[in-house]
């Protein structure tokens, strides 16, 4: 196998081989401290409604919850009389320093765990939580940062929960990085926080929301129900020309297809951050 | 701490002695990356292990003319889900490391796309890992890491990482790009080592 072996004289292969997981600095990952510790909790429903036709919005006070950020995740833990459980991951709404998380629950059509979350569970039950989870698919504001790159968010039905907390966290800090959301529901009843969004585009914060209908538009939307296609992505993102940060959350099938068209329109894959939500 | 949710029956009992502690079967294949999917060509494609005393390259071809195994292995995600008796075919990182020379412990994966995870060497070797180009009789699907991908299945499968392209030797163990954001330096799923 040795006549295989060849030796290092490709300088350029070489340092490409070598480079460092994310080389452009406001992609790298964040230092361990700045994410607050993930541990087991336990939550208590304070509230519990519907969000959706087909989603439920759950808010919790959590013990010793010791803050998130936005975008971060958590699992949920379910345990029946005879010890069998089910764990989940469902992205949290919410973020900052508060004991009170929000999360809004999609009902999976074969789920085991989502449709006890949208249709069981109601104020004052108890919930075993670990988080919060996860330090890339997060926001957080330039003061903090330093970073004065726009930031383009996606969002395919219920992947809009994150995204949804990114830009509470945007307009809560007053942040004046040009934001836009791009969210892709099924139809006007299907959209996750709708007064919220509005109260978030009306912030001195800059959001640009851009919603996409596909199965059914209001009265008098101005083009028809259809999934999104890549002319409307070039159309409501931001350029790549302005590198912006973009966060694409949605099934895999809509992260896949919006990721690859961001790549093809140029923009840099190391700044298009995706999550996808599972099937199960 | 577990307690009973008030009012959760559960609705699958497929419990398998195979299943570590929470993780659920699924008879799909989910997809968890952190980025778009990368176009990596086998037309282009070059695969590098690297030692501190140089690098050994294969492009597709020469690795194609390797010795391949057939794997037949269950397979742990962190979100939660596990796949049993899954198919594979692909090169043994012992086929792979034969010829070469090393005494670094630690190995970094790096990937099409920039992604890395770290992997302890002794975990990759004696049947316990490959570079996988073949999942259920036909080509990695590139949503799945293809063209290759590490396969390291006794451990979360983040740790087998997609469309990778090198294996660089390290003196001491470093946290790859999962580790760093949030997951196990390690990953054994029947230790639920899940998250830092």
């Amino acid at each position: 196998m040795s006549d295989r072996l060849t030796p290092a004289t490709d300088a350029a292969a070489t340092a490409e081989a070598a480079v460092p997981v994310v080389a452009d600095s406001s992609t790298a990952a964040l230092p361990r401290s700045e994410t607050p510790r993930a541990g087991w909790h336990v939550g208590t429903v304070v509230a519990a409604r519907r969000e959706t036709p087909n989603a439920t919005r759950l808010e919790l006070d959590v013990d010793d919850w010791p803050g998130n950020a936005a975008g971060q995740h958590l699992d949920v833990r379910l345990t029946a009389p005879d010890g069998y459980s089910a764990t989940r991951s469902y992205s949290i709404a919410s973020s900052g320093p508060s004991s009170r998380i929000v999360l809004a629950v999609d009902k999976l059509p074969d789920g085991e765990v989502s449709p006890f979350l949208v249709e069981e569970v109601r104020a004052g039950d108890q919930l075993e939580l670990h988080g919060p989870l996860g330090a890339y698919f997060v926001w957080r504001p330039a003061v903090e940062t330093g970073s004065p790159r726009p930031v383009q968010l996606i969002a395919g039905g219920s992947g809009v929960v994150p995204l949804f907390a990114i830009a509470t966290a945007h307009a809560d800090a007053a942040d004046p990085t040009p934001f836009r959301l791009l969210y892709s529901a099924r139809t006007p009843a299907d959209v996750y926080f709708a007064d919220e969004l509005r109260g978030l585009v009306a912030a001195s914060a800059p959001l640009r929301l851009d919603l996409v209908y596909t199965r059914r538009t209001p009265d008098g939307w101005p083009v028809p129900a259809a999934r999104i296609t890549r002319e409307a992505l070039e159309a409501a993102v931001i350029p790549a020309a302005h590198e912006p940060l973009v966060y694409v959350c949605g099934s895999t099938g809509f992260v896949e297809r919006v990721a690859d068209w961001l790549v093809e329109l140029g923009h840099d894959p190391r700044s298009i951050r995706t999550e996808r939500y599972g099937g199960t | 701490m577990s307690f009973i949710t008030r009012g959760f029956s559960g609705r699958s009992r497929e419990r398998d002695d195979r299943l570590p502690p929470g993780q659920t079967l699924v008879h799909d294949f989910p997809v968890l990356s952190a980025g778009p999917t990368p176009d990596v060509d086998t037309a282009e494609w070059e695969f590098t292990v690297r030692t501190a005393t140089g690098d050994h390259r294969w492009n597709w071809d020469e690795f194609m003319a390797l010795k391949i195994d057939e794997v037949d292995t269950d397979i742990h995600c962190v979100t939660h889900w596990s796949k049993l008796g899954t198919r594979w075919r692909g090169v043994s990182i012992d086929t792979l490391f034969e010829d070469i020379e090393t005494d670094q412990d630690y190995v970094m994966a790096h990937s099409y796309g920039g992604y890395t995870t770290n992997i302890p060497f002794d975990e990759l070797l004696d049947g316990k890992a490959w570079i996988a180009f073949e999942f259920d009789g036909e080509p990695l699907d590139p949503e799945h890491g293809g063209p290759a991908r590490l396969l390291v299945p006794h451990l979360y499968f983040w740790k087998s990482a997609k469309w990778v392209r090198a294996l660089e030797m390290m003196d001491q163990d470093e946290p790859g790009f999962w580790e760093q954001n949030g997951y196990h330096i390690h990953g054994d799923p029947w230790k639920e080592e899940r998250y830092w």
